[in-house]
C-alpha cells in the first residue's frame, strides 16, 4: 500500500520562536496555527462533517432504544409494520421456484429499518451507528497507542544514539519491511483464535482490544522515524545542548525541552493516523479477522452487505461511503493542520 | 464426510422438475449418436486440492473422480434414492460373503484397460487396496481397518502388505478380501472413490496435481491448480456396465478456477460456464429462481448442519444447558439463513430425512411429535435456571463464510437470550474445521456440517458421535462434542452386527439411537440441506445422484 508522505514539520523551535515583528500581540504559535486552521475553509468543512460523524456515532444506543430494537441480536423471524401493514423483516421469495430469502428494503423512515435490514433482520442504520462507534474507538485507540509508542521509541533512539540508536532503528526498519496489511492479518489470525494473557490482563479472542492493539503497533515505525530524526536535530540545538551543559537530569531536557518540540509532529499525525486506523480496522474486519460478530464496524457491515449486492445495495454502500466522508474529512483536515502548524508555511 | 467436502455439497436444494429429463422414447445409442462431443465447462471459485483419487476427500472432487476411476464396486450411476444403491464395476458381480461374513471373492472382469492402455489385472486390485494404506489415506484407519493385516500396515504404512487381507489370484483373476470380523459396510464402503484400482506401479505418495490413470470413460489431460482441470476421452475406455460406469456424451470437460460465485452466475447466465460449483450467493437465488427457473435444479442432501456442544466444557457438560438449548432454536428461522425453505428443512434429530435408520422424531419442539414446530423459550429457560449456569460465557466458533457466520450470530441471539454472555468467533474455513475439533482449543460450541459418504446410519451417528470417534487433543477428532457413552456405543456396535443377517431390524435400531443421542443432546441438529444445480442452457439429461450429486457424463451439450 502507499502511505502518505511522513509530515516531518521543521524543528519546533520555529513555531515556538515568536514573530519579532507583532510582540504586542502576544500571539503564541498554538494561536497562531488555530487562527490560520479557521481560515481554512475546507478544514473547517472537515472539521464539522468528523463532529457531526462522532456525534452521530454517539447517538447510537439512543437512537436503538428510541426504535425499541437491539441491533446485535438476529430478527430473522421479525415483522415490522410499514403503512399500517405487517411485513417480515426477511422475505422469503414468493416467485418463480421461491429461491432466497431477501430482508427488507430501506425504508427511508428514521423510524425503523431506515436503511433497510442485513441478513440476519437487523436494522442497518442502527447498526451503522454502532458500528461507526467500534470503528472511532478502535482508530482513536489505535493512534493514541501508536503515538505513545512511535515517541517513546523515538526520543529513546534519537536522543541516546549510538547502539542504542542503531538496535531500535533496525527493529523499526525490520518491522517496517513487512507490507502493512500483511503484517496486521497475520497478527489478527494468530492472535483471533485465542485469547492471550499479558501480566495480569487476558484479552480474549473477541475483544476490540485486539484490533486496536495490532492497529497501534503496525503504524509505530511509520511515527518514530520522523520523530527520531527531529530529535537528533533537537539533541544538537543550542538550547538543548544548553541544557545538558547546565547538568540538567536527561528526563527533565526530554520532558521539558525535547517533547514539546515534537507536539506539532505529532498532532499532525494525529489525522493521519486516524484515517488510516479507520481503513486498516475496516479491512481487517472486512476479512473477519478484526471485531467480531455480533458487535458492529464499518468494515463488518460491508462484509454482511457484500452478499446482498445486487438485491439490498445499501447495506454494503451506507458503511462504504461513511468511511470515504470520514477519511476524506481526515486527510483534508490532516493536511490542513500540517499547514497551520508548518512555521515555515506563511499561512493563508 | 466433512465440512470441507460437504461445502461442496452445500451447494443445496430441491428439483422442482425431475431430475433426469432423458427422452426414454429414444434408446441409448440413438441418444449418444445424436448428443455426444462437445466441452462440457465447469467453474468453481478454488480448485479442490490434490487429484489422487485415494486421498481426495472433498464433494468437489468425489463428484469428478466418478468420471475418470473404478473401484471393484460402486455406487449406481441412477438419479435418486437409486444413486445409493451399490452395483458391480471392476468385478463381475457382487460377491456373497462366506466364512461367517468374513470373506469376499471379487471376480475381475477381463478386457478393461487403464487410460495409459495397460490391462487391469489382479495385482493392480491387490496393490491399489495396500496403497490406501501406504499413503495414510484418509479413512484408511477408519473404513479399511478392518481388512485382515490392516492393523500392521497402520501401524507401518511403508511396509504394508496387507498379508492375508487381499489375496490375489492371477490365473482365477480373482481377489479375496479377509475381514476380521464381518461388517454389513464393507461393500459400501469399498464403492467410495477412495477404494477406486490404479496401476500397480503408482507411487506410494500422494499425486498432487500429477493425474494418475484410470479406467473411467475420462482421464485426466492437466491440472492446475489456480487454473483449471481438463479432463478428455479416455481412448481406451468401452462401456461394460450402464449401472457403474457408463459411457460420457461431452468429449471433453474443462473445469475452470477462480471466478467469485457471483461471476459464476453470470458466466452460466450468459452461456460462458455451463455449471457452476458454489452456491449462488443469496442475493442472486431470487433472480435465477425466477428467470432463469428452468435451469436450476434443487435436489435433496442426505446431510445436516448441525452445533455440536462439548460435553466436557461448562455450561454444556450439563445436560440441561444442552437441551436447553436445542429447545430454544428456531430452526425455522435458521432455514432464513441458508436461503429459506425451499432450500433447506429444518431437522432436530441427526440421521437425515430419506436416510437408513431415519424415523421422523422431534423431542426439542412445542408439541414434541414427529416434526419441529416451533422452539420452547420457556421450557428451554427454565432449564437453564434449574442447570444454574446463566451468565457464563459462551463462544461460539464459526467459519468464515456467509451461512456459517449467519448461524452463529443467530445462536449467539439464542444464547445471549438464555442468560449467557455469548460471543461468536469466526475463523478461516481452512483451519475451523480441525480447530473445532481439537480439546486443545476449549472450544464450546462452533457450527458444522456433515455428509453421508456412504448410506449408512453408521456414517452419522457411529462417526459423529462414538468414543472411538473422540480423540483428545488431536485435530482428527470427529466427534467435536466430546460426548463417550459407552452403553450407546455398545447398542450401536450390537446394530452394525445386527446389519448384517437383518437391516430392516437394525435400521430400526438405529432410529432408537438416534433418539437416544438426542436425549443427551451432544448435538443440535439445526437443519437439512439441499443441493443447488445452476446450468447453461445447452445442457441436457441432467442425472442427480443421492451419492455423488450431479452425474455429468449422462449430461450432454449438444
Amino acid at each position: 500500500m502507499s502511505l502518505p508522505s511522513e509530515p516531518v514539520l521543521a524543528p519546533a523551535a520555529e513555531p515556538a520562536a515568536a514573530d519579532p515583528a507583532r510582540p504586542a500581540e502576544g500571539r503564541g504559535p498554538w494561536r497562531t496555527a488555530w487562527r490560520r486552521l479557521r481560515r481554512n475553509r475546507s478544514a473547517m468543512i472537515s472539521l464539522a462533517v468528523l463532529l457531526a460523524v462522532v456525534a452521530l456515532t454517539l447517538l447510537a444506543p439512543a437512537y436503538a432504544g428510541w426504535l425499541g430494537i437491539d441491533p446485535f441480536r438476529s430478527n430473522l423471524a421479525g415483522t415490522w409494520m410499514i403503512d399500517g401493514q405487517s411485513v417480515p423483516v426477511m422475505e422469503p421469495s414468493t416467485t418463480g421456484l421461491g429461491l432466497g430469502v431477501t430482508p427488507i428494503g430501506p425504508t427511508w423512515d428514521l423510524g425503523g429499518y431506515f436503511l433497510g435490514a442485513d441478513n440476519q433482520g437487523r436494522d442497518v442504520a442502527a447498526r451503522l451507528l454502532y458500528g461507526g462507534r467500534n470503528s472511532l474507538v478502535i482508530a482513536g485507540a489505535a493512534t493514541v497507542l501508536c503515538l505513545m509508542l512511535a515517541t517513546l521509541l523515538g526520543l529513546v533512539a534519537g536522543y541516546m544514539g549510538g547502539v542504542v540508536d542503531m538496535i531500535l532503528s533496525r527493529i523499526l526498519d525490520v518491522l517496517w519491511a513487512f507490507p502493512v496489511y500483511l503484517l496486521a492479518i497475520s497478527l489478527s489470525i494468530v492472535l483471533l483464535t485465542s485469547a492471550f494473557t499479558i501480566g495480569p490482563v487476558t484479552i480474549t479472542a473477541g475483544s476490540l482490544l485486539l484490533p486496536i492493539g495490532i492497529i497501534g503497533v503496525i503504524y509505530v515505525p511509520y511515527v518514530a522515524r520522523p520523530i527520531r530524526a527531529q530529535v537528533l536535530t533537537l539533541r544538537q540545538s543550542e538550547f538543548v545542548l544548553a541544557a545538558i551543559g547546565l547538568g540538567l537530569p536527561t528526563g527533565r531536557i526530554l520532558r521539558k525541552d525535547v517533547l514539546p518540540n515534537l507536539l506539532p509532529t505529532l498532532i499532525v499525525f494525529v489525522p493521519i493516523l486516524l484515517a488510516l486506523a479507520i481503513t486498516t480496522e475496516s479491512a481487517l474486519s472486512y476479512l473477519s479477522i478484526g471485531v467480531q460478530p455480533p458487535d458492529a464496524s464499518w468494515g463488518t457491515i460491508i462484509q454482511d452487505g457484500q452478499t446482498l449486492l445486487y438485491s439490498r445495495p445499501w447495506v454494503a454502500l451506507a458503511p462504504g461511503l461513511a468511511i470515504v466522508v470520514t477519511v476524506l474529512a481526515l486527510n483534508v483536515l490532516g493536511d490542513a493542520v500540517r499547514d497551520a502548524l508548518d512555521a515555515r508555511g506563511h499561512g493563508r | 464426510m466433512t465440512t470441507r467436502i460437504g461445502r461442496a455439497a452445500l451447494i443445496g436444494a430441491a428439483l422442482l422438475s425431475t431430475t433426469s429429463i432423458a427422452a426414454s422414447a429414444q434408446t441409448r445409442e440413438e441418444l449418444m449418436e445424436q448428443h455426444r462431443g462437445g466441452t462440457l465447462r465447469l467453474v468453481a471459485s478454488a480448485a479442490g486440492g490434490t487429484i489422487d483419487p485415494q486421498i481426495n476427500y472433498t464433494a468437489q472432487y468425489w463428484q469428478v473422480m466418478q468420471l475418470v476411476y473404478d473401484g471393484l464396486l460402486t455406487f449406481k450411476k441412477a438419479a435418486g434414492e437409486e444413486g445409493g444403491v451399490v452395483v458391480p464395476d471392476l468385478a463381475t458381480e457382487i460377491p456373497e460373503p462366506t466364512n461367517d461374513g468374513k470373506t469376499y471373492v471379487f471376480q475381475l472382469r477381463d478386457g478393461i484397460k487403464f487410460s495409459d492402455g495397460t490391462d487391469v489385472g489382479v495385482d493392480d486390485v491387490v496393490a491399489s487396496f495396500q496403497r490406501i494404506f501406504k499413503i495414510s489415506g484418509p479413512t484408511s484407519g477408519t473404513f479399511y481397518n478392518g481388512i485382515v493385516g490392516a492393523d500392521a500396515c497402520l501401524a507401518s504404512p511403508a511396509d504394508c502388505t496387507l498379508e492375508g487381507g487381499v489375496v490375489g489370484d492371477e490365473a482365477a483373476r480373482t481377489v479375496t478380501i479377509n475381514l476380521v470380523a464381518p461388517d454389513p459396510e464393507f461393500l459400501l464402503k469399498i464403492s467410495v472413490p477412495h477404494a477406486v484400482i490404479l496401476p500397480a506401479e503408482t507411487p506410494a505418495t500422494d499425486a498432487g496435481v500429477n493425474p494418475i490413470p484410470g479406467t473411467g470413460p475420462y482421464y485426466f489431460e492437466s491440472y492446475n491448480p489456480n487454473e483449471s482441470l481438463v479432463m478428455a476421452r479416455n481412448p481406451n475406455f468401452q462401456e461394460w456396465s450402464q449401472d457403474a460406469q457408463p459411457d460420457g456424451y461431452v468429449d471433453r470437460i474443462e473445469y475452470g478456477f477462480g471466478l467469485t460465485d457471483e461471476a459464476q452466475v453470470t458466466a452460466v447466465q450468459n452461456g460462458q460456464a455451463d455449471w457452476m460449483f458454489d452456491q449462488p450467493p443469496a442475493d442472486r437465488l431470487n433472480e435465477i429462481g425466477t428467470q432463469y427457473a428452468e435451469q436450476v435444479h434443487v435436489n435433496p442432501l442426505t446431510a445436516f448442519w448441525y452445533a455440536p456442544m462439548n460435553t466436557n466444557l461448562p455450561p454444556f457438560d450439563d445436560v440441561r444447558v444442552r437441551q436447553a438449548v436445542n429447545y430454544a432454536i428456531d430452526r425455522a428461522a435458521l432455514v432464513q439463513v441458508f436461503g429459506g425453505p425451499v432450500l433447506a428443512q429444518p431437522v432436530c434429530q441427526i440421521l437425515p430425512p430419506g436416510f437408513p435408520g431415519h424415523e421422523d422424531s422431534c423431542i426439542y419442539t412445542q408439541s414434541p411429535g414427529t416434526t419441529w414446530t416451533a422452539p420452547d423459550m420457556d421450557k428451554a429457560r427454565a432449564l437453564v435456571e434449574e442447570s444454574g449456569t446463566a451468565g457464563q460465557d459462551v463462544t461460539i466458533v464459526v467459519e468464515d463464510t456467509t451461512v456459517s457466520r449467519g448461524v452463529g450470530t443467530y445462536l449467539q441471539s439464542v444464547l445471549t437470550d438464555l442468560g449467557y454472555n455469548a460471543s461468536v468467533n469466526a475463523i478461516s474455513s481452512n483451519i475451523q474445521f480441525t480447530y473445532i475439533q481439537n480439546t486443545n482449543n476449549n472450544v464450546q460450541i462452533s457450527v458444522s456440517q456433515w455428509y453421508q459418504d456412504y448410506p449408512a446410519a453408521s456414517n452419522f451417528l457411529n462417526v459423529l458421535l462414538s468414543c472411538a470417534s473422540f480423540h483428545p487433543g488431536s485435530d482428527a477428532s470427529i466427534n467435536i462434542a466430546g460426548y463417550c457413552n459407552e452403553e450407546l456405543d455398545a447398542r450401536m456396535q450390537a446394530a452394525m452386527e445386527l446389519a448384517v443377517t437383518d437391516p430392516e431390524a437394525a435400521n430400526a435400531e438405529w432410529a432408537k439411537i438416534d433418539q437416544a443421542f438426542m436425549e443427551e443432546a451432544p448435538m443440535a441438529p439445526l437443519f437439512t440441506p439441499k443441493a443447488i444445480d445452476f446450468l447453461s442452457t445447452r445442457v441436457g439429461n441432467y442425472v442427480f445422484s443421492n451419492q455423488y450429486k450431479w452425474v455429468m457424463s449422462e449430461a450432454w451439450v449438444q
